[in-house]
């Protein structure tokens, strides 16, 4: 399996005997920059396309089908809509935190982003609290969310931003639980331990039972962090109109949205970085033709492929359920989540104590 | 009652003078043998010399009726007594007659305009109104909404003294939902008071699309009234035409033959089940379920189909005349609604597995919004809505027109009366529209699908009134005539203003996202509730 960082060690030892430390180390800081931008760009694009396919599928439509083949550009004249579109001002607002929020928002995920193992050795940063500083990073974004729907002085959005609010800082509990029943599994919070422990066998299938509970539990909870359906309510379009960001217009909008669907692919790729085992291929025992044949396929392709299957699970709840109440969803993570999470944990630190799993 | 004199009519009339209007209606009410406990409708007039109104009252239980009139000659500072206190949905009633005839009732808590601007100029259904623009102009500058009220009380000594109330507490943290608001099926306006996600107090305004039907109808002849009657309840087009065009034969005692009577019958079954698969799909919508919404459509636009062969048009459909209907059944008619039949049980198999089955969907609607038996009557909440408390309204069944008589059928009841109730009354309407259907579409006699009426059509003086039931309740036409070819008082008895007049009722002490399921419940349309 082709290790990227050969090109990466490659790039920096290139850089290095023509410049000094710091001038090569800006220029790499620069590049990546660059490169996960746009990789977050072209993810939500097609992230957008994707969507919007999917759901036509679902309602019997045909979805974008007129800009470029197969309507592959209706995202792309969307972005570029909406990056020309004027940022209108509204009277009696907090100017400048209404302008901070969706910085906030998207600097929240993007740190998060730049988190995730791509491939293998395709890693910005690799350091011994990986996982819990993705968790930390992301629960940025609900500051954003909260001085959206208060900066804009608009009754719909005080009630979606504290919507928002009890919502997120609920629900990153069950997540934190389900991340911490893997670190106790793995015995680490390294993004690439966490890989390599899951070469032989992803967690969900070394883990069984208790992994798989824990599974349940991130996807539930990780939906309802990235605020999708069935647990929209922050923006519940047919009561609070557009919830938090009501007020907003032009890019500042497209933050919140790019956020949106940028936080689903961060959910889903940790699901399968947590669960899937990252980019790691699927192996099975001592079957050594079939893991040969698997480590063929480049461990990019890996990682996303698990991803757009995570994704697609995420996307297919939002097409089919309604959506809760507000008192609803909190009882489900009190009442039922939490207990549930705690109790997952105790099994899994049992079944790693007594070696109980595969 | 010695002080009452009965005049001739459609049902026992009594003529009242307005103070005893109260103790009259309270002992209608309240009779064991009478029992009229259903105010069908409450209609303002004006007759020249006396402003008044006219009650029509019906009995639940005995199913008979009664007609009540009051006037008063004071053109001035007309004033009547309230009755809002025995049949609550009078409170929207009594207002709409203030707002279009100035007559102010004493006793009624909440005297304010309901449709028109509150700076309006004048009365505009009175028959001395001035309607050049100059006595209203286009105003420049936006409505203000006041957040007091007027109500009047009599004193002892028999002066009548005004009263303000404030409609909110101080404290009240109001949310303007409306009128441009995605769950509100149009530019319906509720100011809502909240206390976190609570909701303390509904206060409904209406008349974001109210277009002056009824006046511009005592200026239009009667085969020209009939246009109207498709743009109030755009949902329910065939039953409303049906409705007046009941009410404008019945007047000429004309006879329609049996073919179009059959043709009607089936058309109104179709509208019903068009208008309830719409109500399925904006349900799910309104609840979040984007996927079932579509499903709704799919399966609307086969009935649409059939419209548009027969009457060419998907929604202003214009196809009942007075007499019969406008044009015989397209050839594909009777397959396309046997094609109809033949689909749909399956696909309300699949509506209940996408959405009604779903716990979401169920933890949501039941237990919301409940209505008990006695406030459905009291608030007169017919049709489905109504038949999910228990209240058997069902028009088709109580007074038979069209060929109901001939079908059978079942009245969908409901003994819970929550919004999930009124989900299912109304899915399961649909099973019974298709039944209706299947016993028709074979059986559709021979013969002329209208008669021909004179080009100019007179009626004989009298009132008269007309009910259908229309998919979302009871549709009554009210006719006044003088003789004329024009008619001299038209009113329309919609069921979605009385839905409206209940939501504040049935949203008190539920969250906000319960407003929304209980809206969608009702099903109201708002041009119905505005006309």
């Amino acid at each position: 399996m082709f290790d990227f960082s050969i090109v990466t060690q490659w790039i920096d030892a290139f850089l290095r005997t023509y410049l000094p430390e710091w001038g090569a180390l800006l220029i790499e800081f620069v590049l990546i920059g660059v490169a996960l931008l746009l990789l977050y760009a072209l993810i939500a694009l097609a992230l957008i396309y994707g969507e919007r396919k999917i759901c036509a599928f679902f309602q019997c439509r045909l979805g974008p089908n007129r800009v470029g083949p197969l309507g592959l550009f209706q995202s792309v004249a969307d972005m570029v809509k909406i990056l020309i579109k004027e940022l209108i001002d509204i009277k009696h607002n907090d100017k400048f935190l209404f302008n901070l929020a969706p910085y906030l928002v998207i600097l929240s995920s993007m740190l998060a982003f730049g988190c995730l193992p791509f491939g293998r050795g395709l890693q910005v940063i690799d350091f011994n609290i990986g996982v819990f500083f993705i968790m930390a990073v992301s629960s940025i974004g609900v500051l954003g969310i909260l001085l959206a729907g208060w900066s804009s002085n608009n009754k719909f959005t005080l009630v979606g931003a504290m919507r928002s609010g009890a919502q997120m800082i609920s629900y990153e509990l069950s997540i934190g639980l389900s991340m911490l029943s893997v670190v106790v599994f793995a015995g680490t919070m390294q993004t690439t331990q966490l890989v390599a422990a899951q070469q032989s066998g992803w967690f969900i299938f070394t883990g069984h039972i208790p992994m798989l509970i824990a599974f349940v539990i991130y996807l539930i909870a990780g939906t309802a962090e990235t605020n999708r359906g069935p647990f929209d309510l922050p923006e519940a379009e047919s009561e609070l109109t557009a919830g938090y960001h009501t007020e907003y217009s032009g890019i500042h909008f497209g933050f919140y949205y790019l956020a949106e669907y940028l936080n689903l692919f961060i959910v889903s790729g940790i699901a399968s970085l947590l669960f899937l085992g990252g980019w790691a291929p699927l192996h099975i025992g001592n079957w050594t033709a079939f893991n040969t044949v698997m480590d063929y396929i480049p461990s990019v392709i890996w990682f996303f492929g698990k991803t757009a299957v995570v994704m697609f699970i995420i996307m297919w709840f939002k097409w089919t359920f309604p959506r809760l109440r507000i008192d609803q969803l909190l009882h489900l993570e009190w009442k039922y989540l939490v207990p549930i999470g705690f109790v997952n944990l105790l099994l899994v630190v049992l079944i790693t104590i007594f070696n109980l799993h595969f | 009652m010695p002080e009452a004199s009965a005049e001739a009519g459609q049902y026992p009339t009594f003529a009242v003078p307005p103070e005893k209007l109260p103790a009259l209606a309270a002992y209608l009410h309240d009779d064991a043998d009478l029992q009229f406990d259903n105010l069908v409708a409450l209609v303002g007039n004006d007759w020249g010399d006396s402003l008044g109104v006219v009650y029509y009252l019906n009995s639940v239980k005995y199913n008979h009726w009664v007609i009540l009139k009051t006037s008063t000659t004071d053109r001035e500072n007309p004033l009547l007594y309230s009755i809002s206190h025995i049949w609550t949905n009078a409170l929207l009633e009594e207002r709409e007659v203030y707002d279009f005839f100035g007559i102010r009732f004493i006793g009624h808590p909440d005297m304010r305009r309901i449709f028109l601007r509150e700076d309006w100029y004048g009365y505009p259904l009175r028959k001395d109104y001035d309607t050049s623009r100059e006595n209203n102009p286009i105003p420049e500058t936006n409505e203000e909404c006041s957040d007091t009220t007027v109500s009047w009380s009599m004193t002892p000594d028999g002066k009548p003294e005004k009263k303000i109330v404030e409609i909110f507490g101080k404290d009240d943290y109001i949310v303007n939902i409306g009128p441009q608001h995605p769950a509100t099926h149009g530019v319906l306006r509720f100011r809502t008071a909240l206390d976190g996600e609570v909701i303390k107090k509904i206060d409904v305004h209406c008349g974001y699309i109210h277009r002056g039907i009824e006046k511009l109808w005592e200026g239009m002849t009667y085969p020209q009234t009939l246009h109207m009657t498709d743009r109030l309840d755009y949902l329910s087009a065939h039953q409303n035409r049906h409705a007046l065009c009941m009410c404008i034969e019945d007047a000429l005692q004309l006879e329609v033959p049996l073919r179009a009577q059959y043709i009607r019958t089936m058309m109104d079954e179709l509208m019903r089940i068009s208008s309830h698969l719409l109500f399925f799909a904006t349900m799910a919508m309104d609840l979040g379920a984007l996927t079932a919404f579509f499903y709704g459509f799919r399966e609307r636009e086969l009935v649409l189909d059939i419209f548009e062969d027969t009457c060419g048009a998907r929604m202003s459909l214009n196809y009942n005349t007075i007499g019969g209907v406008m044009a015989d059944i397209h050839p594909d008619f009777r397959r396309k609604v046997k094609e109809l039949i033949r689909i749909m049980p399956d696909r309300l198999k699949e509506y209940h597995e996408v959405f009604s089955g779903n716990v979401i969907a169920r933890n949501r609607l039941i237990g919301v919004g409940h209505l008990s038996l006695e406030d459905a009557v009291r608030y007169n909440t017919t049709g489905p809505s109504g038949r999910a408390s228990g209240w058997a309204c069902d028009v088709r069944k109580r007074t038979p027109y069209g060929v109901y008589d001939k079908v059978d059928f079942d009245e969908v009841l409901a003994t819970e009366g929550d919004s999930y109730a009124r989900y299912m009354v109304r899915m399961h309407e649909i099973e019974q529209s298709l039944r209706i259907l299947e016993q028709l579409v074979d059986n559709i006699p021979e013969g002329d699908y209208a008669v021909k009426t004179k080009p100019i059509i007179k009626l004989p003086e009298g009132r008269y009134f007309k009910q259908v039931e229309a998919s979302r309740g009871a549709f009554g036409i009210y006719l006044e005539s003088r003789g004329d070819k024009t008619p001299y008082r038209l009113k329309v008895v919609s069921p979605g203003y009385a839905l409206v007049g209940a939501i504040d009722h049935l949203a008190r002490g539920a969250k906000i996202a319960d407003l929304i399921a209980i809206g969608a419940s009702l099903d109201y349309v708002v041009p119905d509730i505005d006309r």
